[in-house]
């Protein structure tokens, strides 16, 4: 079938690849569980196409490539979590969903489910190329220069089985981005591109690599600029092979692209791949003006009616209510075409709801939502919230008071509650510590919306380990777990930020107990209220003033 | 005599070979030069006579291969090795051998060579895989059959995909 949405569709030979993953994965499994292959070499094949082994069952991991979805396809999802997994499922940082509870002997039929709605789990983890990601909203949003999609998919496309690269060193992230505020964290990323129109009107490409977060954060540098955009591909290719051959193997910890680049030095390894290059451009791997206008006019939306003088009711509804002016306020966004706005639906409720997880229910609602207002097309952030990206403001009050009733309107987009948090060591086997009753106990402390939106814009991200799945690093407040003889402590970190500014946030101390975090956390915000100079962000204040005065106000009264 | 799967007129087929690879040199002249596989790090050290006679050379990934290529494009077979199939430098060594260099005998994948691996292989020019002996070559032959779709061009094919799109419209 085809997804509904103004969305990248399949034609015969996308669908028969997903078909022939799907039958290739089914195969492997029924070798694992006959023991023809041992656990050790099935690793990498289920990894490869998402399957995990956590620390109760097994974990899928389903592709949402660069966050885009359709209303059937979100229905599928909601069929996978209610059919094989407990009724909910995860949305992820790096825009896709995780499923918690899959036997493995179910997988195959998942993927095969998911092939029946366009979706696939390929390369969502495994130390190959993962999910290309870009901002929410691709496509609307009114700062943007070039909508990113095409590239990304393009992108999706040649990383998808590709053979030299499905071994590489270690995982591997490319973010794409072409607006003015960069929503992607491009620059936390082992391959950041920003798309951009040169001074001569020409699509071209500024390419930054070696970022990346986990134990040693580094943001990316700069290795080419105003490169046309038909080479892409073959100079993506150069990075990946320069990584792929010298790229360090004989520690998960130092296999990162980051520490290549970092070891040789950005020019040196800038150098490096222009030399590869060299042998690659021009090649058959240029893209041309057809490929990119076929895949382009996938993402063109024509369904906007003209519309104007909506905002005049929509400020009276404002008026009347002040709960819907704030959700206004907080949660929806311009949009390009006027009279449409896009719309956060936030999935962090309060303390009964782990950040990014929503319910087969919700996602059924969410998916008549997109359809009865928008084009059927739903966004997922990687802030792990959903979007609904072409909602007429005349419809806002309507779709609001629904979302109120689900559980999905809770105004506190960009807010502390907004945060961001992996799964932890409630399910994941890697963490040192959980991440999810931290998140809880800190959403409990400040459950005053008028407070919080009074502190403005104020992320807070929480990590269960140094893998930085919450990136923690990238948190104006961050929390990583850590394991200190065998006991759950928590590091916090300030002054982390992304976007254009990006910074990685400086560790204030010695680490916590768990329950001292929502008073760690307090103490940090009383500091900056009582160090704001009126209207400032958080984030500016911390540069103003340095982390010093956090640091003694958080431990003189620590007992 | 031990079995291989051999690219025959571009298919899988598992035939008998009497090729052996010497993995370690040691102070023993090696015998029957003219079957053995011998490791780079050595090649790389014979002259005149001693390295005409050697008929195939076995890479591994951390071999600085390149300076050597005129050498070894001299030879009947050259082999890379997989020193845990998770490492995938040789994917990049075949890629470079077929496409840069020009290498057109048979370029044989030995060491950690298992099923799964087999198909990615043979797209980045691979026409040998020496398939681990624990495992059963004629189950691994299976793997070439899975795919009839590939995105991005490789050795075997250098032309992506969306290129031949391109021409149906």
């Amino acid at each position: 079938m085809q997804p509904d949405g103004q969305m990248y569709q399949y034609d015969e030979y996308d669908a028969r690849l997903v078909a022939e993953r799907v039958a290739e994965f089914r195969d492997q499994v029924a070798r694992r569980l006959s023991g023809e292959l041992s656990e050790e070499e099935f690793l990498p094949l289920r990894l490869q196409n998402g399957l995990y082994m956590q620390k109760h069952a097994y974990m899928l991991r389903v592709a949402i490539p660069y966050g885009v979805l359709s209303a059937a396809q979100l229905r599928m999802l909601a069929h996978i979590a209610h059919t094989y997994d407990r009724g909910y499922g995860h949305f992820t940082t790096r825009q896709n969903i995780q499923f918690n509870w899959i036997k493995l002997e179910e997988a195959p039929d998942i993927l095969a489910d998911l092939a029946s709605v366009q979706m696939h789990a390929i390369q969502t983890s495994g130390n190959c190329v993962r999910n290309i990601t870009t901002e929410q909203f691709a496509g609307v949003a009114k700062d943007e220069l070039l909508d990113p999609r095409p590239l990304a998919e393009i992108l999706r496309q040649w990383s998808t089985l590709n053979p030299e690269f499905a071994f590489l060193p270690r995982k591997f992230k490319i973010a794409i981005s072409s607006s003015v505020e960069d929503r992607a964290a491009v620059r936390m990323h082992d391959v950041g591109i920003y798309v951009y129109k040169n001074d001569a009107g020409e699509k071209v490409l500024r390419v930054f690599a070696g970022g990346g977060l986990g134990r040693t954060p580094i943001l990316s540098s700069q290795i080419r600029d105003n490169l046309p955009w038909q080479h892409l591909l073959s100079y993506v290719e150069a990075i990946l092979r320069v990584y792929n051959r010298y790229g360090r193997r004989d520690n998960k910890y130092k296999a990162r692209i980051k520490i290549l680049v970092k070891a040789l030095g950005a020019d040196a390894f800038a150098a490096e791949v222009d030399e590869e290059w060299a042998h690659l451009k021009d090649g058959p791997a240029t893209l041309t003006v057809q490929e990119y206008e076929r895949v382009a006019r996938f993402f063109t939306q024509d369904g906007y009616q003209p519309l104007d003088g909506d905002d005049q009711e929509l400020e009276r509804q404002m008026a009347q209510d002040k709960r819907f002016a704030r959700w206004v306020k907080r949660n929806v966004r311009a949009h390009k075409v006027p009279g449409y706005a896009a719309v956060t639906l936030s999935t962090k409720p309060g303390a009964a709801v782990p950040p990014g997880d929503v319910t087969a229910a919700q996602m059924e609602k969410i998916a008549a939502w997109s359809e009865r207002y928008g084009f059927g097309e739903v966004r997922i952030a990687h802030e792990q919230n959903v979007i609904l990206p072409d909602i007429r403001k005349r419809d806002l009050h309507d779709l609001w008071q629904q979302a109120a009733e689900s559980g999905l309107a809770t105004a506190n987009l960009g807010l502390l509650t907004d945060m961001i948090s992996c799964p932890g060591g409630d399910y994941c086997s890697l963490a040192n510590a959980r991440s999810l009753p931290v998140a809880a106990a800190i959403a409990q402390r400040f459950d005053d919306l008028d407070f919080l939106y009074d502190l403005g814009d104020l992320s807070l991200n929480i990590s269960g380990c140094i893998n930085a799945c919450g990136h923690h690093h990238m948190g104006n407040i961050g929390v990583l777990g850590v394991d200190k003889d065998g006991e759950e402590w928590y590091q916090v970190t300030i002054g982390g930020a992304q976007g254009n500014h990006s910074a990685l946030g400086k560790v204030i101390g010695p680490s916590f107990r768990a329950e001292e975090m929502p008073g760690v956390i307090e103490r940090v915000v009383d500091t900056f209220a009582r160090l704001r100079i009126e209207g400032e962000p958080f984030i500016d204040t911390v540069a103003r003033v340095g982390i010093e005065p956090f640091k003694s106000n958080v431990y003189c009264e620590t007992p | 005599m031990s079995y291989i799967i051999k690219l025959e007129g571009g298919i899988p087929q598992v035939v008998a070979d009497e090729r052996f690879v010497i993995r370690t040199i040691d102070a023993v002249e090696v015998t029957r030069i003219e079957r053995a596989i011998l490791p780079f790090s050595h090649f790389q050290t014979l002259e005149g006579d001693e390295a005409a006679k050697v008929r195939a050379v076995w890479i591994s990934p951390d071999d600085d291969f390149e300076p050597l290529v005129p050498r070894l494009l001299g030879l009947e077979l050259i082999a890379v090795d997989f020193p845990v199939f998770r490492d995938g430098r040789g994917y990049s060594v075949a890629t470079l051998l077929r496409s840069r260099y020009g290498w057109r005998g048979e370029l044989r994948a030995i060491g950690d060579v298992l099923r799964d691996q087999l198909n990615y292989m043979r797209r980045c020019g691979f026409d040998a895989f020496a398939v681990r002996a624990d495992k059963d070559i004629h189950d691994a032959i299976k793997s070439f059959g899975h795919y009839s779709v590939r995105y991005q061009g490789a050795v075997d094919d250098p032309v992506p995909l969306f290129r031949r799109r391109g021409d149906r419209s």
